[in-house]
């Protein structure tokens, strides 16, 4: 395999794995940043991945082509519903956040499963009859070497680092983003100066809701087409991983997830590169983890949370 | 902030709302929920076989518990049970194959290898949150998933030679006991169980009896007022975490040496490991009520087996029932809550 062919597989193929990590990495990020752990983030992405397939093979004689987009919303949608669980019970109820979190995962694996198995007979789907496309944007694919490398993607693709400058934008350069990032540093200050804690907590679960079933549609139409218990595995984490790698930065976590999809990427297509023919499988796998790790113990800069990030507010205590 | 009662209220309390809810997840999909239940009652206990089964799930949700509950007493989330748990299987596995030893030798040595190897792979998290105060959520999901690809690895390459399981462990490391199996109708139970109620009782004698333990609570409540008493704060963090790695190393030992005598490549977490939370929160972090609680999450994991067959109701209706059972566990807030305004309504 020459070089550039090279290039291209893993460019392509690092667009392609990592656009459902960008997705649900910046709902993390939503909702870290306004103080409320998600470590159900891999729930989202499979009640995401769900709706998605399930409307699709639904749905797909009545919207046609445009099948699949339409799914990615109703994977939002629900998504951003099934959130509502882990704001209720974090936000209102108190509830431990991570134990929420692990809950939301338990919840949706089952409940998910559970409907295939009861709606379908089996524990996975049949294939989705419209799958998502490459697609060829004009003029700029055409443009040599680099055109058929960078413009002949997923168009979810190009989504997500679309909606990572859009993150980076409300989170940074809008009153609400100063709000949201306030109750998340110092939600009594916030109080203080009249921003409503919960509504705003409960806002940026939901958007993480969100960005966390988009991430899941998004996985289950390019990647896997159908949905079993198994379809998302490990996804959410790598999310959660790529949220804090990224310094809960949403271009931050854009960047490490994108270097996750690579690394993900690199495990399954590695062994076509000679200079990686020796490093071990699980290496590869597990290189995500592993930096997050470091990046966390601080060899590799420094990663601290938003301060009030897992407490929950108790209005009028000190 | 709760008294005595709430404590046992709440937990009880919960386990009945995931049920009720349990039922009306059965009513909306079109299943009959009396039916769901008394199913999956008799795939857990209806009958010798399935009671053996039964004892046998139990096992290493009491270890996984336990190892949670450990780390919990202490102040810390150890999500990383899972992980420990499959380092330990394959440890102890490892040994099983490796040496030819007595029996007296053998099978302690593997069991041995099973807790070291759990409790090395939550050293990591224990010194990263000692040392540099990297929350230990994270690091140890994050060792769930390179305790997942590592083990495969050495599954395929190290230990096997390119297959998908290993060999089976020899007689002499091997927990199967023909005695009990024969009792329940050849079922799968093993010695584990009785190693897992001794277990329980370690737990509770090294928290409650010992100085060590004492630390260790004091940790968890206060760090700040431990550390001014005198505490090394940090080393107790790194005692908990290493212990409650031995305890879900123990379990992964008893699924390698005695429900299944091998390992092999998972393709995805066995779940064990995440349930251990849920037994940890349900049996509130005491020994006893983890017991207690592994016992039931075992008759719903085993019986939820038979409802497919028997009431049509697919076996992750228990999925939801147990996600259910945390929620309300985790918001025990709202319950008390609520059971205090009952209290004053009554007055």
């Amino acid at each position: 395999m020459d070089l550039l062919s090279a290039i291209e597989i893993l460019v392509k193929s690092m667009l392609f794995a990592s656009a459902p990590l960008i997705f649900t990495a910046l709902g993390g990020v939503f909702s870290e940043r306004s103080g409320v752990v998600n470590i159900g983030l891999e729930g989202l992405m499979v009640i995401g991945a769900f709706s998605a397939v399930v409307f699709n093979i639904t749905f797909a004689e009545t919207f046609g082509a445009g099948t699949p987009w339409v799914a990615l919303l109703v994977a939002m949608g629900i998504g951003g519903i099934f959130s509502l669980i882990h704001a209720v019970a974090t936000i209102t109820f108190r509830a431990d956040h991570v134990v929420s979190g692990v809950a939301i995962n338990f919840l949706a694996l089952g409940l998910g499963v559970f409907l295939v198995k009861a709606w379908y007979g089996a524990g996975q789907t049949g294939k989705i009859p419209v799958p998502m496309y490459y697609t060829k944007i004009p003029v700029l694919s055409d443009i040599p070497v680099i055109g058929p490398i960078l413009f002949n993607n997923y168009l979810t693709s190009y989504l997500a680092i679309l909606a990572a400058v859009a993150g980076w934008f409300i989170l940074f350069k809008t009153p609400f983003g100063l709000r949201l990032r306030s109750v998340g540093e110092h939600p009594l200050a916030a109080d203080t100066m009249g921003i409503n804690v919960y509504k705003m907590r409960y806002l940026a679960v939901f958007i993480s809701g969100v960005l966390g079933g988009l991430g899941g549609g998004v996985y289950a139409q390019t990647i896997t087409q159908d949905f079993s218990g198994i379809t998302i595995t490990g996804q959410g984490f790598i999310a959660l991983a790529a949220v804090i790698f990224g310094k809960w930065h949403p271009l931050g976590a854009m960047g490490a997830a994108l270097f996750f999809g690579l690394a993900q990427s690199l495990a399954i297509i590695g062994s076509s590169f000679p200079f990686l023919a020796d490093v071990p499988n699980w290496i590869l796998l597990s290189a995500p983890y592993i930096l997050t790790i470091l990046a966390l113990a601080g060899f590799i800069g420094r990663a601290d949370a938003p301060k009030a990030v897992g407490t929950p507010y108790i209005k009028g205590k000190r | 902030m709760f008294n005595r009662v709430q404590k046992i209220l709440i937990p009880v309390i919960s386990v009945i709302l995931g049920l009720i809810i349990g039922a009306i997840v059965m009513i909306i999909s079109g299943f009959n929920p009396l039916e769901g239940y008394s199913a999956l009652l008799k795939g857990a206990v209806g009958d010798s076989f399935y009671l053996g089964e039964t004892i046998r799930q139990i096992t290493p949700y009491i270890f996984a518990g336990l190892a949670v509950a450990f780390a919990f007493r202490t102040g810390l989330f150890n999500i990383g049970v899972e992980g420990q748990l499959l380092v330990g299987w394959i440890a102890s596995v490892w040994v099983g194959l490796a040496f030819d030893l007595p029996k007296v030798i053998h099978l302690p040595m593997s069991i041995l290898a099973g807790a070291a190897a759990g409790a090395l792979w939550a050293f990591v998290p224990g010194i990263l949150k000692a040392r540099f105060r990297v929350h230990e959520v994270i690091v140890t999901i994050m060792m769930n998933y390179i305790a997942l690809h590592l083990v495969n690895h050495l599954v395929r390459y190290v230990i096997s030679d390119q297959q998908n399981t290993t060999e089976r462990v020899p007689e002499t490391a091997s927990l199967k006991s023909p005695f009990l199996e024969t009792l329940t109708e050849f079922s799968t139970m093993h010695f584990g169980i009785f190693l897992a109620l001794a277990g329980a009782i370690i737990f509770w004698l090294i928290l409650e009896k010992t100085t060590a333990g004492f630390e260790l609570r004091s940790v968890g409540f206060n760090q700040h007022a431990s550390e001014y008493a005198g505490m090394n704060v940090n080393r107790n963090i790194v005692f908990s975490m290493v212990i409650s790695g031995a305890f879900a190393g123990l379990g992964g030992a008893m699924e390698g040496l005695g429900t299944f005598g091998y390992a092999f490549i998972h393709s995805a977490f066995s779940g064990v490991g995440f349930d251990g939370i849920a037994v940890a929160l349900l049996g509130g972090n005491v020994a006893i009520g983890v017991v207690l609680a592994a016992a039931l999450f075992g008759i719903l994991k085993q019986g939820a087996l038979i409802m497919p067959i028997e009431s049509g109701v697919p076996t992750e209706l228990v999925e939801i029932v147990i996600a259910i059972i945390i929620f309300f566990v985790a918001s025990s807030y709202i319950i008390a809550y609520v059971l205090q305004r009952f209290k004053k309504g009554a007055k």
